[in-house]
């Protein structure tokens, strides 16, 4: 399947892959409402994690065998048999947070205000996830992995 | 006697462990009958969800564990509001409470816990409930009216589940905890004085170090109107939740001679002393690689996962359960806590390390050979599933640890050899196929 892969050395610790990520997670097409507008701010599905000079933006790993998945109290996280790509269900998720204990890199984020658990989707949708697009330094890159 | 035609998989228990093991089953194969049989009603939901459900934040719908249609989709025949009263593993058939008989290829026994009842009097009366069903749920709701006083025996997680439900529903409730504290299986104590804290703040009495010895009625009726304690007191209340704990349903297996212990004795393969019986879930005794030893690992995760592996071996497939440890998130009364492990080390031969911080609490539990064997996090828990993995998968981390709990620890916190190590395993399986297929195990 396709994942998100990182070329650390390259990666400057900008944050833009953050930034566009939350972009695309919320319900504005504007950055600046988006960013102003919104009563919670969106939260950013990677996050980059620091130990300098080392900067290294951090998602789902979109794991083969998911602990989230198979931890999840509610059925709100599955993986798509088709795609391998892992989703949570808001509608679902009831922000018990078993995912986020069960995640062995730390990336799902607690959406604290709505109760709900937060990953990255590779954003369904679009061609390539915007975190890639966007990287000044093509330090991401969408790549098919060989199982 | 209705005879049903053979089924290649029969499944007893319609929860996480027989789910996880179905839609295992028909990965592995496709078209092997599968029938799914439980005395519940309902299609398969999140038993946690309890509580939500009754504190009306969550509908039945909303509590299906799998979309409607799942098991037209994946072609599972479910025998739903039917109870096994009879497992024969010599002509493998079960008999079911209307009489039907079932014979199958391979059996699964997920059939979770039933309540813990202690021996008082004046349980039979109206207006005393236990707590693990949506049945349950359903009848808890149909009795309170706001106002009314409820006696939750027990503080473990699903007294606390139930109490944060009623108060929701505007029911004053006093819990009663034999042991010293609250939680005390899941968090240490000083979480536990945490989570005390928070609940008294909404206007719920903790008592602790004290049990119920009676139920009392008002005089002429059977409808409760206070408890006694073992120490006399009586406290007025118009309903009791008994949450002492569950105990494994293992009366099956047992009376089919199937090896019991607390639970069902299994192997790694979820395998019991019959070679086509598998077992997991609460009812069952899984390895726990804290304890270095099979145990009952009664939650969620573990049921699923324990599901799952059983299922690969019951389609042929041979697979390892790598062990589990357990492990909870606590997110009642807005508190942010996860757990896992010991939590309280039972001898001096055990690190302890901790750190508080202003809005969070950090502590690892470490064995002498450098494995962790026990963690709270409480507040700041994103990361907490970091330290768990390392826990997991036995990673000895003597030279590091107090990264771990330190403000900002991180993924990069960790050596750079083992985080770039573990980032590989997202792309593998977590357990181990090969191994097995290749010394032919099965
Ligand atoms: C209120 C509450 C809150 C909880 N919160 C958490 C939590 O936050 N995190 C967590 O990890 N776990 C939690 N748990 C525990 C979790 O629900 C269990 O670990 C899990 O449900 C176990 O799944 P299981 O498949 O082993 O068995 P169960 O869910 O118990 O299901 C077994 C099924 O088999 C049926 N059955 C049994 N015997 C027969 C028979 N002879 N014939 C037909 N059917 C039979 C039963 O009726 C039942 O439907 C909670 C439980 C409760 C009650």
């Amino acid at each position: 399947m396709k994942r998100v892969l990182v070329n650390e050395p390259v990666c400057m610790g900008c944050h833009l892959c953050e930034v566009y990520c939350q972009l695309q997670h919320s319900k504005h097409e504007d950055m600046v409402k988006a960013f102003k507008r919104e009563p919670s701010r969106p939260i950013a599905r990677l996050r980059i994690e620091e130990k300098e000079p080392l900067f290294f933006p951090l998602g789902c790993q979109q794991c083969e065998e998911p602990y989230c998945v198979n931890a999840c109290l509610t059925g709100a996280i599955t993986k798509n048999s088709d795609t391998g790509v892992i989703t949570t269900d808001e509608e679902k998720c009831i922000g018990c947070w078993t995912c986020i204990l069960a995640c062995p890199f730390g990336i799902i984020r607690q959406d604290l205000l709505r109760h709900k658990s937060i990953k990255c989707d590779l954003c369904q949708g679009l061609e390539t996830p915007t975190c890639v697009a966007n990287c000044p330094n093509e330090a991401l890159t969408y790549t098919t992995i060989e199982d | 006697m209705t005879h049903l035609p053979k089924v290649k998989y029969l499944i007893i228990g319609n929860s996480a462990g027989g789910i996880g093991a179905a839609e295992t089953i028909r990965c592995a194969d496709k078209d092997g009958s599968i029938a799914i049989v439980s005395d519940e009603l309902y299609p398969a939901y999140s038993r946690p969800l309890i509580s939500e459900y009754l504190a009306e934040k969550c509908s039945l719908g909303k509590m299906l564990f799998r979309p409607l249609g799942f098991y037209e989709a994946l072609n599972i025949n479910t025998i739903l509001g039917k109870k096994v009263i009879r497992l024969d593993t010599k002509i493998k058939a079960v008999q079911l409470d209307d009489g039907t008989e079932i014979s199958w290829g391979k059996l699964l026994l997920a059939t979770g816990g039933i309540p813990t009842i202690p021996k008082v009097d004046g349980l039979n009366n109206t207006g005393v409930f236990t707590f693990t069903t949506i049945n349950d749920a359903k009848e808890i709701d149909q009795f309170i009216k706001k106002g009314h006083r409820a006696v939750v025996i027990g503080g473990g997680l699903i007294g606390v589940s139930v109490t944060e439900a009623l108060v929701k529903r505007g029911v004053k409730v006093t819990i009663v905890e034999m042991k010293d504290r609250i939680l005390n299986t899941i968090l240490d104590e000083e979480l536990s004085a945490m989570a005390t804290e928070t609940i008294i703040k909404h206007d719920v009495r903790v008592i602790t170090k004290h049990t119920l010895a009676e139920v009392n009625c008002l005089f002429g009726t059977d409808s409760v109107h206070a408890v006694t304690l073992d120490d006399s007191r009586g406290i007025p209340c118009e309903l009791v939740v008994i949450a002492i704990g569950v105990r494994p349903r293992t009366e099956l297996a047992s009376n089919a001679g199937i090896k019991v212990n607390r639970g069902i004795e299994i192997d790694c393969f979820m395998r019991t002393s019959h070679p086509d019986v598998y077992a997991c879930g609460d009812v069952a005794e899984p390895y726990d690689f804290v304890y270095g030893e099979n145990r009952l690992s009664p939650i969620w995760p573990n049921a699923y996962l324990g599901g799952r592996i059983a299922g690969f071996n019951m389609a042929g497939e041979a697979t390892e359960y790598q062990g589990s440890t357990t492990m909870n998130s606590l997110k009642y009364f807005e508190m942010a806590i996860t757990s896992a492990g010991v939590v309280t080390p039972p001898d001096d031969s055990y690190e302890v390390l901790s750190r508080k911080y202003d809005h969070s609490y950090k502590k690892i539990i470490l064995k002498k050979n450098g494995l962790l064997a026990g963690m709270v996090f409480a507040g700041d828990i994103e990361k907490s599933g970091i330290v768990f993995g390392l826990m997991r998968d036995r990673v000895n981390v003597l030279d590091f640890k107090q990264a771990l709990i330190a403000e900002n620890f991180g993924f990069l916190s960790l050596p750079e050899e083992l985080w770039r190590q573990r980032l590989k395993t997202a792309f593998y399986p977590q357990f181990s196929k090969r191994r097995l297929v290749k010394t032919g195990v099965l």
